[in-house]
């Protein structure tokens, strides 16, 4: 392979980026595995066109060329195969990250994810710990043909031993991910892929700062809520604060809630956002918190709504929040039909419209 | 299809028409093992060369094959053009593989099964279904715009390798039902490494069905080499293991295509079980639109098959032959541009999109559930409607 091209097309390779700059979310997950390798030797990153071409999404963007292709490479076009392979190097003492190209390419890895990533630890009475992370781009909202804009979270989320993130702002992508590397159990470690190109001015150093930061407060398995050890799993964190109703999200939606947020405070309303983050485990304390204060509770998902984490949410409010509740939880989700064709996929998809209609429907005594 | 009217004797593939199992286990029969260099019967010079065992299929054939492969690139061209003008979402080119399109089009009878990828929309127009059917899945209205069971030809399939095995589910229930059908089923080289392709060989050759499995080798699997991918000495040698033969095939001669193919279909048909053909191409272009690859292969790579390319060879030997005259060329152009006017026409033209559709074909019957989400939709475009008045 032709190293010397792919270090000239790598912008993290020349030189590792620093200071104040405009983000992507693609790139921020990109700078993420270069730290987190670059910090741990026993990081190794493979799947699918991860290597010379960096990914199909460039996620993985000139890591063959900085660290080798040892660390960071190509395998034969098998999801179980690279499933169970990161299975076995996990058990070996390596740090697995591998990508699925596709939400639904990852379906032929759904044995070695259910039987074995998700049971290892269990089955092993905690004697083989699998430390490894399994990156899917997932959802839709790109106008991309079948197979590609599937949104598998509950699948994932129904399987006890898997922890399930999806980060929502650049920021979050960068500290989540190093957060997922270092976490010592296996993380389904869901990308918006409608948010790859999303950006935010960020300091690179003061993330990697965070990161490190994080590292030394624990591995952060709690779910307490208070936001001590900058930890994202089982941690929600409240994305824009309003007093009338709270809209509970996560991953592609968020940026869907907050404009609805946005739109319904130039009406009068206040609404409150809440960004879930970690899907497994559960944020309970933040959501009914909020969900107390403002009594009144959207969640909105972009999976269909039957059997969904949008159902869990519910279920979970309602039996807390029972006697705060002005009005009937209510959900927002995609419909109960396969992820529709680039054409009719705009009706598909949780809009602004659809959730402000949901919200005017929440027994508001001025209606 | 009868490639040519002479039969030749000690054919490829003929070695054993007895049900594959106890009597292969030991030794490796000769028939199984793919010829040492791919087969050829015309070079790319244009010159024919001579197989003891694969016939040079007849002129009349190869002038209306070649006229399928002009007409084959002409629509790899339109598509990707209309992807340009942002007329398709996407569209895989197999500009250099046409070839293998033809060919694996042509070599069906219209009761037999063809089972395609995303890669394979020049093979399932030339097989005769409706273009603009064809293209409405990489247009993005539907997952698939053509009747599967009317077409004998299945849905493009995306995920890799699947397809394999439902093609073998199609040989074994024509078997059942005493029908004369055989499968023709493509995939890709990237595709045989998974765990579907292997499942699917066994699987053919242990119910020991009339299926053809195609491998279109165009050398890489988005941005992954062949040698990435698998280090056997060929793909065709995949079959051995499995019990059945293997044979490689210049997948850029199509007339070398025609005959190794039909000799395959001609052998499922009359009872010896599946075989495994690899065509050897080269994937010309980008693996999609959304692909870059100048990051994992060099124009000079690329450049090299320029002169293998298919038409040309085929062009010269039938111009040789005087088959190929002039007029006849013009005649085919115009063939070629009339599809292309088809094309443009037809994806020019807004596609009639309705969001209730959405909830169709779920389920033989609607649940409770859609028709409830169904009602709710029409009400937000009520609405909507309402408040854009
Ligand atoms: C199960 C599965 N995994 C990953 C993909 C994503 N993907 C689409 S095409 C492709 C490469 C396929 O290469 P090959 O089989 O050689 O066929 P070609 O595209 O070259 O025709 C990949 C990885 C997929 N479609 N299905």
């Amino acid at each position: 392979m032709t190293d010397t091209a792919l270090r000239k097309e790598s912008p993290l390779t020349d030189a590792s980026p620093s200071g104040v700059q405009p983000l992507t979310f693609a790139k921020a997950l990109n700078a993420a595995l270069a730290d987190a390798m670059e910090a741990d030797p026993s990081v190794v990153v493979f799947g699918e066109d991860v290597g010379p071409l960096g990914g199909v999404f460039r996620i993985t963007d000139g890591l063959t060329a900085r660290f080798g292709e040892e660390r960071c490479f190509d395998t034969p076009l098998a999801e179980s195969g690279i499933m169970g392979m990161a299975v076995g190097m996990a058990m070996n003492g390596m740090r697995p990250v591998v990508e699925m190209q596709f939400d639904a390419f990852a379906y032929p890895a759904f044995e070695q994810v259910v039987s074995h990533v998700a049971k290892m630890p269990n089955r092993t009475r905690g004697k083989v710990k699998l430390p490894l992370v399994i990156r899917i781009p997932y959802a839709g909202g790109i106008g991309g043909v079948e197979h590609h804009c599937d949104s598998s979270e509950a699948y994932y989320a129904h399987t006890p031993g898997l922890t399930v993130l999806t980060p929502a702002t650049v920021r979050d992508a960068y500290l989540m991910l190093r957060e997922a590397i270092r976490f010592p159990d296996p993380v389904v470690f869901l990308e918006p892929k409608k948010l790859y190109w999303s950006k935010e001015t960020l300091d690179l150093e003061e993330l990697r700062a965070a990161a490190a930061a994080a590292a030394g407060g624990g591995t952060g398995s709690g779910g307490t809520g208070s936001d001590t050890t900058g930890s994202a799993v089982g941690r929600a964190v409240v994305a824009r604060s309003g007093t009338d109703a709270t809209l509970i999200t996560y991953g592609p939606s968020v940026p869907t809630a907050l404009a609805a947020a946005a739109a319904a405070a130039e009406e009068g309303r206040s609404l409150e956002v809440i960004d879930v983050r970690s899907i497994v485990p559960f944020d309970d304390e933040t959501v009914t918190a909020s969900v107390r204060k403002t009594g009144r509770a959207v969640v909105i998902a972009e999976a269909p709504g039957f059997a969904s984490v949008a159902s869990e949410i519910v279920a979970r409010v309602q039996e807390r929040c029972f006697h705060s509740l002005a009005a009937p939880v209510r959900r927002v989700t995609g419909f109960d039909v396969p992820y529709p064709a680039p054409k009719l996929e705009h009706w598909y998809l949780p809009s602004v419209d659809r959730i402000l209609d949901t919200v005017d429907e929440l027994q508001w005594e001025d209606a | 299809m009868t490639i040519h009217s002479e039969s030749s004797t000690g054919n490829q593939f003929s070695g054993s028409m007895k049900h594959a199992g106890a009597d292969t286990g030991g030794s490796v029969e000769n028939f199984m093992l793919p010829s040492a260099h791919p087969v050829q019967l015309v070079d790319p010079e244009g010159q024919h060369v001579h197989n003891d065992r694969y016939p040079l299929p007849d002129g009349p054939l190869l002038l209306s094959a070649y006229e399928k492969l002009v007409v084959g690139r002409r629509i790899n061209e339109q598509a990707n053009a209309l992807v340009r003008q942002g007329r398709m979402a996407v569209y895989p080119s197999s500009h250099g593989q046409e070839a293998c399109q033809v060919a694996a089009a042509v070599v069906l009878d219209p009761t037999d099964w063809l089972f395609p990828t995303y890669r394979d929309t020049v093979a399932v127009i030339t097989r005769g279904v409706d273009p603009l059917e064809v293209l409405t899945l990489l247009r993005g209205d539907w997952h698939a715009g053509y009747d599967p069971r009317h077409h004998r030809t299945a849905t493009q399939a995306t995920p890799l390798a699947t397809q394999l095995l439902h093609a073998v589910g199609v040989a074994h229930a024509a078997k059942l039902r005493g029908e004369n059908t055989v499968v023709l089923a493509l995939c890709g080289d990237g595709a045989t490494s998974e765990g579907d392709f292997h499942e699917a060989l066994n699987f053919a050759a242990v119910f020991h069905v009339p299926v053809v499995f195609l491998i279109q080798n165009n050398e890489y699997a988005i941005s992954v080499p062949l040698k990435h991918q698998s280090v056997a000495p060929s793909l065709a040698h995949k079959a051995i293991g499995y019990g059945m033969p293997g044979e490689r095939v210049d997948g850029n001669d199509l007339a070398a295509m025609l005959s190794v193919l039909s000799k395959a279909v001609e052998r499922a048909r009359d009872g010896g079980g599946p075989v495994l053909v690899e065509a050897h191409t080269y994937r010309m272009q980008a693996h999609t639109n959304a692909d870059d690859p100048s990051r994992y292969r060099s124009q000079s790579d690329v450049d090299q098959w320029v002169p293998k390319d298919p038409i040309t060879r085929l062009r010269t030997y039938l111009g040789n032959l005087q088959l190929l005259t002039e007029k006849e060329e013009q005649r085919i152009a115009a063939a070629a541009e009339e599809m292309a006017g088809v094309l443009r026409e037809g994806l020019n033209s807004e596609p009639d999109i309705h969001p209730a559709d959405l909830f169709e074909y779920v389920y033989t019957e609607k649940t409770s559930q859609l028709r409830e989400q169904a009602a709710q939709l029409s009400e937000e475009l009520l609405r909507e409607e309402a408040g854009n008045d």
